[in-house]
C-alpha cells in the first residue's frame, strides 16, 4: 500500500484556474506560477533566477509580464494566476522591461565565458537585446581555491541560485548573500575563500548556476561533450541518479539527474568522483605473480611498488593459471578448501552469477561479501523480529515523518543526499533527534543531540522502552494484532529505568524521557541507524531494540513512519539479495532449507546433492580457516579484504597463506598485492547492470566509457572462469567488451528465482530507469513502505527479542586508554582504492588523518597537523592529528580507507555471535606523538 | 613490528589541503567565550539575531570574523547565515582577519556627518572635508545617509550623539569632552501623561465602554491614513488584519529613513505615550497578541525613552492583560523602511523587501496576519477617537481634508515639524508656517516627499500637498518631508545625491533597483546626460522593482529632465 498523503490529495482535488495568457484561455493547475503554466503552454518567457526544483526567489525580474489592472509589472515565476486574470507576456512594456534586465546583467558580466551555456547570453539572443549601453561595474578578482569549484564573481548576477541549491536544497548552508545594494554578493562562510570554507563540494551550486560564475575547476563547462549517458552512482547505498557527459573516452563532468532517491541532487563523490576509470595506474592487462617472488603480509604496500610483483601475461594464460589453480584444489582437497567474496560494488548480474559459480563450481556456500562487516547484524536482527532484512520505508520517507531518530549514522558524510532530506524535514518541522557518540553536522539541526558514551546503545535503548511502556505509551492494539514475545521484553525492560541508565549513558533521565516520548507518541516516527549500531559485538541485540521500539508504539508499516537501516554501498542491498550471502540463496531463501534447495536445483538445471545444504563460512571465518588450512583458494572479485577486515595483518597473513588467490579488479589494490592471478575487469561506467539501492529500488547503470587497454567486463570473467568447473554459460551472451545483453539474460533469470523482483522485466527497468521492489508483476508499481499489514514471517507477526547489555570485547585500560572509532570520511569511499585516485577527492583530502578532540590532543601535547602514531594488541599506524570538536573525549576516530595507515590493522576481530560482523566501531588503542615522522620521505611499510 | 612513516608528498598543487581541523573557520575558544558572556542565558532566538549583533558591535565596536563564528555555533546557525545579516546593515562594523590572520582594531571613534539633502544643501561636503583632519587619526569620519535630524542641519553624530547645526569646531569639542551618547531630553513621561487623561480612552475600550467598531468607524470617518508614506486607510487596514485568522501581530515602524523626515522623531520626543495609546487601542480594536516596535538605529535617545516608559508601562499597566511589547533596534538600513523588510529585520534576517502577495496583513511577521503600522498614524488615534472624526476632517484646505504632519528643511527661515492643513501649498506653508525663505534665499525647487517624492520646480509651489494630489506631476508626498531649496541650489545636484542614497541604500535583491541604480548614478555623473536611455532605465526600474526604493528611485531624475532641463544643457 501506498497512501496518498493530504497534501497530495489537495493537490490532485484543487481546482484548475482559468486564466487568460497572451490571448489565450489557459487553466492553472493548483500551486502553479504563471511561469509554469506559459511553460507547459509553450509560451517563453525570460527567467534567470528561476529554475525547477528551486523555490522561486522573483529577484532577476528578467520574467516581467502585465497584469490586466495592475500598476506595476508582476514577476511570472512568483505570481499564481487568480480566475480571470488577463496575463500578457508580449506587449511592448513587459519586453521592455525583460529586456533591460538581460541588458543590465549582461553590461556586467565579463569578456571571458566560463560556460557554454550562460542563460544571460541566451535570452538575449533570444530577445535581440544588442550590446549592453551600460558601463561595466568593477569587477571582483577570481577565487580558485577550491579543488573542485572555480568561483568567478565578475561572470554572477546574484540570483541566488547557487545559494537556494547550498542552503534549500542540501541544507549545507555554506553560501551567503552578503553586503548590500550593489555590493551584494555570494560569500562562503565568512566571505571566507571557498577552499577554506565549509564548503562540502556538493557542486550542487555549480548546477545551479546559470552564469558559469560557479563552475567546475577543471574547465569541464567549456567543453562540448560528445555524448550524454544516464546512469547511478557508483558510491553509496542512496542511489542517486547521473548524468555522464563524456569526451574523448573520458567522463568530462556530471550532472544530478531526477531519480526517486535523488531528485537531481549529488554528492561530492558522485559529482567529482569519477576520473579514477582512467587513473594511470588503472589495471590493462592481466598479471601473474613473478616466480619466485614470496607473499607475505608485509608486502602490502602501494600500487606503484607492487606492479613489480608481477609479470603481464595475454588473458588465455592467465585464465587458465586462475581457473586451472582453483579447479585443481577443489579437486584436490574437496569443494570447502574454495571461497569467494563478490562485491557489494558489483551489479546485481554479477553478484548473481558470481554466488552460483560458487555455489554450482566451487561447490560450497562460502561466498560472501563486505555486507557482513556492515550490516549483517541489521539483517539479522530484521529477519528474526520482522521477516525481512530490507528497509521499510524510503529514506525520503523522512519528509513525511513528524520525528525522525538518526542513531550510530554520520549520513552528512556517508549518505549526503539521504542527508539532505533529513535536513530538509527538519526545516519543514520534522523533529530531529540524534543519537550518536560522535557529533556531526547534523547535530546543528538536531531537536535533541544524544552524545551518549560509546558502547551503551543497548542501555540507552532499553531506557526509552522502559520509558514507553512505564507511562503507556505503548500502542496496545499494534502489539495484540501485530506482534508476538511482548510480555518477555516488558518484563526484561524492567531493569532498564532511564534514571538507573544515566550514569552509564552520560544522558540525563529527563532527556532519555522526553526523546521516549517525543517518539512514541509522534504521528509518525522513523528510525535510521547505520554501522554505529551494527559494527559491535552487540550490533544484533542493538538493532533488535530498535525494531523493538518501532513495534512496540506502532511506528511502522506507514508513510514516513518505519525502520530504515541506511545501506553502505551503492550495491549492498542487491548483492544481499542476489545471493552474495553463505547462509543464503537469492532473495533470502536459507540453503539449509531443502525446499529451496530444490528450488534452485531445478531452476540452475541440476541435482539436488549438487547444492550444499550447509551454509559457508563469512568473511572473518574464511580469514580463520585459511590459516587453519581449511581454505587453500579464493576468487576475489572487486572487495579489498586486505583493507576492509578488522585485524588487517591477520587477514593478509592469512590472504598471503592461500595457495592461489585470484582477483579481479580494477586496481591493484592492498588484497591484488597478494594474489597469484590478477584479471583487469571493468569500472563502473564501463559497463551496465542493474543496481539495488538502500531504499529497495532497482536502478540501471549504463555503460558510457570503453574499456582501456585489455581490460574485460566482469561478467565475462565470471563466466570464462566457470568453464574451468565445467559450466558452459556461453548461453548468457557475454563477450569480452559488451555484456549488455548477458546482464539482461543474467537478470531475466534472476526474476524466475527472485519472487521479489518478479515484475521488474529488463525492459521495464530500462525504461522506468527505477523500479521498487517487492514488485509482482509488470502493472505493480512496486512497494515503497511495506509491512503495512503484517510481516513476512511465518505467524506474519512482528517479534519482540529482549537484549541486556553486554559490553564491548576490548575496553579502555592503563595501557590502552582510547577508544578507537572507525568509519569513512565524506570524501573518501570505503578503502580507498576509488576515490584515492580520483584528482578532486584526493586533493580535498590527500592524507591519512586522525580525528581527536582538541582537549584530547592538547593532553597528549600533539598540536593538530602532527603525526601521532595509534597501537592497539593487533598492529600500529602513523598518521596526522586533526582537531575534531566532533569526536568524543576518549576516543580517536579513524576512517580504513588510508592504506599508508590502515585503521583496521588496529581494529578488534570480536565477532558479533549472530551476525559474525567484527567490532569496527570499538576496540583500545594508545596514541602517542609520533617521533620524527613529519616530514620524512616516503618509504616502504 | 616498526612503526611505518607515512609518505609525505608534496606536489606542488596549492590546492591540495592538508587540513588540522575539520573543514572551514574554527570557532576560537576566546572569542566564544567573550560572545557567550554577552548574550542571555539559556536557548538564544533566531529572531533577536540582529539584537546579539548589536551587543557585540556595541562591546567591540565592531563585528570581528572570530566573534561571529562564535555566535553562529552558539545560535547553531551557519556562519554564512550570521554573516549575510551582519553584512548587511551599515551600522554593523564588520571586519575579517588581514592576509597574516589579525583583526585591525575597531577605531576608538566614529563621527558620522549626514550627508542627506538637507545637510548637503546646509554644507555637509565642507564637514566631511574638514573634520578628518581636524580630529585626527584616531577618530574615523564618515558620511552617513540622512540621521532624520534635518530641522537643524548639517548634523553630525559623535558615535551615539548628534551635533546640531554642526560646524567643525562644534564636533571637534563634542569629542573633546568626551560626549558620544545621547540622553532622551524633557517629555511628557507616564505620569504626567496619565495626571492629563491619558491611557482612560484605552481602558474605556478594554473595559467595554466603546466597541472596536466604533472606534474603526471614526478612523474611517476621519479617513485617517497611513502616514508612513503609502497613506493606505487605517481603518480598513484594522478591518482586513482583524478579519484573519489569530494569533495577529502588530508591527510598528519607526524606522524614519526616508531623507528630510523626522516627525515621528519628534513626536516620539515629545509625547511618547499618546503612541503608545494608540499602539494599545490598535492591539486590542485588531486583537493583537503581540506589538514589535522597530526603531531606526539612528535615533538612540528615543532608544532609551521608550525602554524606559515601556518598563515604566509594565510596571504599571494601566489596563490588564497588556499585550506583549517587543522593542527592536534597526541597524542603519533605509529599506527597513519597507513593511515588508522591516518584518524580515525583525525576524533577523537581512531586511529585504518580500515579494507581495501574500500582504502582510495576510502573511507577515513569523508567518502571522500582520497589522502593520507607522508610528504617526498610531499616535492620532487617541485624539481622533476624543475629538471625534470630523474635527479632524474638517481640517483641510484646497478642498482637502485633515491635518499633515510636514517635516520641513532646507532653505527656510524656521525648518521642523509642521502640523498643517491637508492640501496647504508649499508657498502657503514656507510662508505660514516656516518664517519664510532664509535671507538671500528665493525658491527654486522643491522636494515635497523626501529622496522618493520627486522634486518640483518654483513655478509649481501653489498646487495642494496631499496624497494623490501630487501624481499628475509625476510626484507624490509620501511622508510629508518637504525639502526647499533656492537658487543657490542645482536640482541636478540634489538628483546626484538622491540617486547616490538609492544606491546606497538598494538592498541589492532585484536587478532593476540593485543594478538600475547603479547604473543610473553613473549616467547622471556626466555633464550631458543620456536622456533617452535614462529614461528606459526608469521605466524598467519603476516597473519591474520589488517594492517602492526600486520603483521610486528614478523620480528625482525624471524631475530634473522634466522639470529642470535647462540645468542640462
Amino acid at each position: 500500500m501506498n497512501a496518498v498523503t493530504r497534501a497530495e490529495r489537495a493537490r490532485l482535488q484543487a481546482h484548475r484556474v482559468p486564466f487568460t495568457l497572451d490571448g489565450r484561455e489557459v487553466e492553472a493547475r493548483a500551486g502553479e506560477s504563471i511561469i509554469e503554466v506559459a511553460r507547459r503552454e509553450g509560451v517563453p518567457i525570460p527567467h534567470l533566477c528561476w529554475t525547477p526544483g528551486l523555490d522561486a526567489a522573483g529577484n532577476c525580474r528578467a520574467c516581467m509580464v502585465e497584469i490586466e489592472g495592475e500598476r506595476v509589472l508582476a514577476p511570472a515565476c512568483c505570481r499564481k494566476p487568480a480566475p480571470g486574470m488577463v496575463v500578457k507576456t508580449d506587449t511592448d512594456r513587459a519586453r521592455h522591461s525583460q529586456r533591460l534586465v538581460i541588458e543590465l546583467l549582461q553590461s556586467d558580466l565579463p569578456e571571458d565565458a566560463y560556460t557554454r551555456d550562460n542563460e544571460v547570453d541566451d535570452w538575449a539572443r533570444e530577445l535581440a537585446v544588442g550590446k549592453p549601453r551600460f558601463e561595466a561595474r568593477a569587477q571582483p578578482a577570481a577565487d580558485r581555491s577550491h579543488p573542485a569549484i572555480a568561483v568567478h564573481l565578475d561572470a554572477c548576477i546574484q540570483c541566488t541560485r547557487c545559494l537556494r541549491a547550498c542552503r534549500d536544497e542540501q541544507n549545507n548552508d555554506v553560501i551567503g548573500l552578503a553586503f548590500r545594494g550593489a555590493a551584494t554578493q555570494i560569500v562562503f562562510d565568512i566571505a571566507d575563500p571557498m577552499g577554506q570554507s565549509t564548503c562540502v563540494a556538493c557542486g550542487e551550486c555549480v548546477q545551479a548556476c546559470p552564469t558559469g560564475a560557479l563552475a567546475d575547476a577543471s574547465g569541464a563547462a567549456l567543453l562540448v561533450p560528445e555524448k550524454a549517458v544516464d546512469s547511478v552512482c557508483p558510491y553509496c547505498g542512496v542511489g542517486c541518479q547521473l548524468t555522464y557527459h563524456v569526451k574523448d573516452d573520458r567522463i568530462a563532468y556530471v550532472t544530478g539527474r531526477s531519480g526517486p532517491a535523488n531528485e537531481a541532487r549529488l554528492c561530492v563523490k558522485g559529482r567529482y568522483g569519477f576520473d579514477y576509470a582512467r587513473h594511470p595506474q588503472r589495471l590493462t592487462v592481466p598479471l601473474i605473480r613473478r616466480d619466485g617472488v614470496p607473499k607475505s603480509a608485509a608486502m602490502v604496500t602501494d600500487a606503484a611498488q607492487a606492479r613489480s610483483y608481477f609479470r603481464e601475461a595475454r588473458w588465455e594464460e592467465a585464465l587458465a593459471r586462475a581457473g586451472g589453480s582453483l579447479r585443481a584444489l577443489r579437486d584436490r582437497h574437496g569443494a570447502k578448501a574454495l571461497a569467494g567474496f563478490g562485491s557489494a560494488k558489483g551489479s546485481n548480474e554479477e553478484a548473481y552469477l558470481f554466488q552460483k559459480l560458487v555455489r554450482l563450481g566451487f561447490g560450497s556456500n562460502n561466498v560472501d561479501h563486505c555486507t557482513r562487516l556492515c550490516h549483517a547484524s541489521s539483517v539479522a536482527a530484521l529477519l528474526e523480529g520482522i521477516g525481512s532484512g530490507a528497509v521499510s520505508n524510503p529514506v525520503i520517507d523522512v519528509t513525511r515523518a513528524e520525528v525522525v531518530i538518526v542513531i550510530g549514522a554520520n549520513p552528512t558524510v556517508n549518505h549526503p543526499v539521504a542527508a539532505t532530506w533529513i535536513k530538509n524535514a527538519v526545516r519543514a518541522g520534522t523533529k530531529l533527534i540524534l543519537i550518536d557518540p560522535r557529533g556531526s553536522d547534523l547535530a546543528r539541526h538536531a531537536h535533541r543531540f544524544l552524545q551518549f558514551a560509546p558502547d551503551t546503545d543497548v542501555a540507552l535503548l532499553n531506557a526509552l522502552m522502559h520509558v514507553i511502556v512505564e507511562e503507556g505509551l505503548t500502542d496496545p492494539r499494534f502489539i495484540a494484532e501485530r506482534t508476538s514475545g511482548f510480555d518477555a521484553l516488558r518484563e526484561n525492560l524492567r531493569g532498564y529505568a532511564p534514571e538507573a541508565m544515566a550514569p552509564i549513558t552520560g544522558i540525563p533521565a529527563e532527556t532519555m524521557r522526553e526523546v521516549a516520548r517525543l517518539y512514541a507518541k509522534s504521528r509518525a516516527s522513523m528510525i535510521l541507524w547505520g554501522m554505529g549500531i551494527s559494527q559491535h559485538v552487540h550490533g544484533t541485540d542493538n538493532a533488535r531494540c530498535l525494531i523493538a521500539l518501532s513495534l512496540m508504539t506502532g511506528q511502522i508499516g506507514r508513510p514516513g513512519t518505519g525502520l530504515h537501516p541506511l545501506r553502505g554501498q551503492n550495491n549492498v542491498q542487491g548483492a544481499s539479495d542476489s545471493g552474495l550471502i553463505p547462509m543464503m540463496y537469492p532473495d533470502y531463501q536459507r540453503v539449509t532449507d531443502p525446499a529451496a534447495r530444490s528450488r534452485f536445483a531445478a531452476a540452475w538445471g541440476v541435482a539436488e546433492h549438487r547444492l550444499d545444504p550447509h551454509a559457508g563460512l563469512t568473511v572473518v571465518e574464511v580469514m580463520n580457516a585459511i590459516l587453519a588450512g581449511q581454505v587453500r583458494g579464493m576468487y576475489v572479485l572487486g572487495e579489498n579484504p586486505a583493507m576492509s577486515d578488522p585485524d588487517a595483518n591477520h587477514a593478509r597473513e592469512a590472504l598471503a597463506a592461500l595457495d592461489t588467490l585470484v582477483v579481479q579488479d580494477i586496481f591493484l589494490t592492498e588484497t591484488a598485492c597478494l594474489a597469484d592471478v590478477i584479471l583487469p575487469a571493468s569500472a563502473f561506467p564501463e559497463k551496465s547492470g542493474s543496481f539495488t539501492n538502500t531504499d529497495r529500488l532497482v536502478q540501471i547503470g549504463r555503460r558510457a566509457l570503453a574499456l582501456p587497454g585489455r581490460a574485460r567486463q566482469d561478467l565475462w570473467c565470471i563466466t570464462e572462469l566457470a568453464r574451468w568447473f565445467d559450466l558452459d554459460w556461453s548461453a548468457y551472451g557475454a563477450t569480452p567488451t559488451d555484456c549488455d545483453a548477458a546482464a539482461a539474460a543474467v537478470f531475466e533469470e534472476m526474476r524466475g528465482v527472485m519472487p521479489s523482483i518478479a515484475g521488474i522485466g529488463w525492459q521495464r527497468l530500462q525504461r522506468e530507469g527505477a523500479v521498487t521492489y517487492p514488485c509482482s508483476g509488470d502493472g505493480d508499481p512496486g512497494q515503497r513502505v511495506v509491512f503495512t499489514d503484517h510481516f513476512p514471517t511465518p505467524d506474519c507477526r512482528g517479534r519482540f527479542v529482549p537484549a541486556d547489555i553486554i559490553p564491548a570485547d576490548e575496553r579502555p585500560d592503563a595501557e590502552y586508554p582510547l577508544v578507537l572509532i572507525t568509519g569513512r570520511q565524506l570524501e573518501h569511499w570505503h578503502t580507498g582504492s576509488m576515490t584515492r585516485r580520483a584528482g578532486v577527492l584526493d586533493a580535498i583530502e590527500p592524507e591519512a588523518v586522525a580525528m581527536l578532540h582538541p582537549l584530547d590532543l592538547e593532553a597528549l601535547g600533539i598540536r593538530p597537523g602532527e603525526a601521532l602514531h595509534i597501537a592497539s594488541r593487533r598492529g600500529e599506524v602513523t598518521l596526522y592529528a586533526r582537531a575534531d570538536e566532533a569526536t568524543p573525549r576518549g576516543a580517536v576516530f579513524v576512517a580504513f580507507c588510508w592504506y599508508e595507515a590502515a585503521a583496521n590493522k588496529l581494529t578488534n576481530p570480536a565477532l558479533d555471535p549472530v551476525a559474525k560482523i567484527p567490532e569496527f566501531k570499538y576496540c583500545a588503542v594508545r596514541v602517542s606523538k609520533a617521533a620524527g615522522a613529519e616530514g620524512a620521505p616516503a618509504s616502504s611499510v | 613490528m616498526n612503526p611505518p612513516v607515512i609518505p609525505i608528498v608534496d606536489d606542488g598543487d596549492s590546492r591540495r589541503r592538508k587540513r588540522a581541523h575539520s573543514k572551514g573557520r574554527q570557532v576560537d575558544p576566546q572569542a566564544l567565550a567573550e560572545v557567550r558572556s554577552l548574550l542571555p542565558a539559556g536557548e538564544l532566538r533566531r529572531d533577536l539575531l540582529v539584537e546579539y549583533l548589536h551587543q557585540i558591535n556595541d562591546r567591540y565596536r565592531q563585528l570581528a570574523a572570530p566573534h561571529l563564528a562564535a555566535l553562529a555555533q552558539l545560535m547553531k546557525l551557519a556562519q554564512a547565515e550570521v554573516f549575510e545579516v551582519a553584512s548587511f546593515y551599515h551600522h554593523f562594523d564588520v571586519v575579517r582577519e588581514d592576509d597574516a590572520g589579525q583583526v585591525a582594531p575597531a577605531p576608538a571613534l566614529t563621527v558620522r556627518v549626514c550627508d542627506g539633502i538637507a545637510c548637503e544643501v546646509a554644507g555637509a561636503k565642507a564637514l566631511l572635508e574638514r573634520l578628518p583632519a581636524l580630529l585626527g587619526r584616531g577618530v574615523r569620519v564618515i558620511a552617513a545617509p540622512c540621521v532624520g535630524r534635518c530641522e537643524a542641519a548639517p548634523v553630525a553624530v559623535v558615535h551615539q550623539h548628534p551635533v546640531r547645526r554642526a560646524d567643525a569646531g562644534a564636533v571637534a569639542r563634542t569629542v573633546a569632552a568626551g560626549c558620544t551618547t545621547h540622553e532622551p531630553e524633557a517629555y511628557i513621561g507616564l505620569g504626567e501623561y496619565v495626571a492629563g487623561g491619558g491611557y482612560r480612552l484605552v481602558r474605556d475600550c478594554i473595559e467595554g465602554r466603546r466597541d472596536a467598531e466604533g472606534v474603526i468607524r471614526v478612523l474611517e470617518d476621519a479617513a485617517l491614513r497611513g502616514l508612513g508614506g503609502a497613506g493606505f486607510p487605517a481603518g480598513r487596514k484594522w478591518r482586513i488584519v482583524r478579519a484573519e485568522p489569530a494569533p495577529r501581530l502588530l508591527a510598528v515602524n519607526i524606522d524614519e529613513g526616508e531623507p528630510g523626515t523626522f516627525k515621528d522623531r519628534w513626536y516620539l520626543e515629545r509625547d511618547p505615550h499618546r503612541f503608545i495609546e494608540g499602539m494599545l487601542i490598535a492591539a486590542w480594536a485588531v486583537g493583537i497578541d503581540a506589538a514589535y516596535i522597530y526603531l531606526r538605529d539612528e535615533y538612540h535617545a528615543c532608544r532609551t525613552l521608550l525602554e524606559r516608559e515601556l518598563d515604566a508601562l509594565r510596571a504599571a499597566p494601566p489596563v490588564a492583560a497588556l499585550p506583549e511589547i517587543e522593542l527592536r533596534r534597526g541597524a542603519g538600513a533605509y529599506v527597513c523602511g519597507e513593511e515588508s523588510a522591516m518584518i524580515e529585520s525583525i525576524e533577523g534576517k537581512r531586511g529585504m523587501p518580500r515579494l507581495r502577495p501574500p500582504y502582510v496583513a495576510q502573511v507577515g511577521l513569523f508567518g502571522r496576519p500582520t497589522l502593520e503600522h507607522n508610528f504617526e498614524t498610531l499616535w492620532w488615534v487617541r485624539e481622533l477617537v476624543e475629538r471625534g472624526a470630523a474635527w479632524f476632517a474638517g481640517q483641510g484646505r484646497h478642498g482637502r481634508e485633515g491635518l499633515r504632519s510636514f517635516s520641513v528643511s532646507g532653505r527656510v527661515r524656521q525648518p521642523g515639524v509642521k502640523l498643517a492643513p491637508a492640501g496647504i501649498t508649499l508657498r502657503e506653508l514656507v510662508d505660514e508656517y516656516c518664517g519664510g525663505m532664509l535671507e538671500g534665499h528665493r525658491l527654486y525647487a522643491y522636494l515635497p516627499g523626501g529622496a522618493s517624492g520627486g522634486i518640483l520646480p518654483a513655478a509649481l509651489a501653489d498646487i495642494p500637498l496631499d496624497f494623490d494630489t501630487l501624481q499628475p506631476y509625476g510626484c507624490f508626498i509620501g511622508s510629508a518631508a518637504i525639502v526647499v531649496l533656492s537658487q543657490h541650489d542645482r536640482a541636478i545636484d540634489a538628483a546626484r545625491n538622491l540617486i547616490r542614497f538609492f544606491e546606497h541604500e538598494s538592498c541589492g535583491q532585484c536587478t532593476p533597483c540593485r543594478v538600475g541604480t547603479a547604473k543610473a548614478s553613473r549616467l547622471i555623473a556626466t555633464d550631458r546626460w543620456n536622456e533617452p536611455l535614462l529614461a528606459e532605465l526608469s521605466q524598467v526600474m519603476r516597473d519591474a522593482s520589488i517594492c517602492g526604493l526600486g520603483q521610486a528611485a528614478p523620480n528625482p531624475v525624471d524631475c530634473v529632465m522634466k522639470y529642470f532641463p535647462e540645468e542640462l544643457q
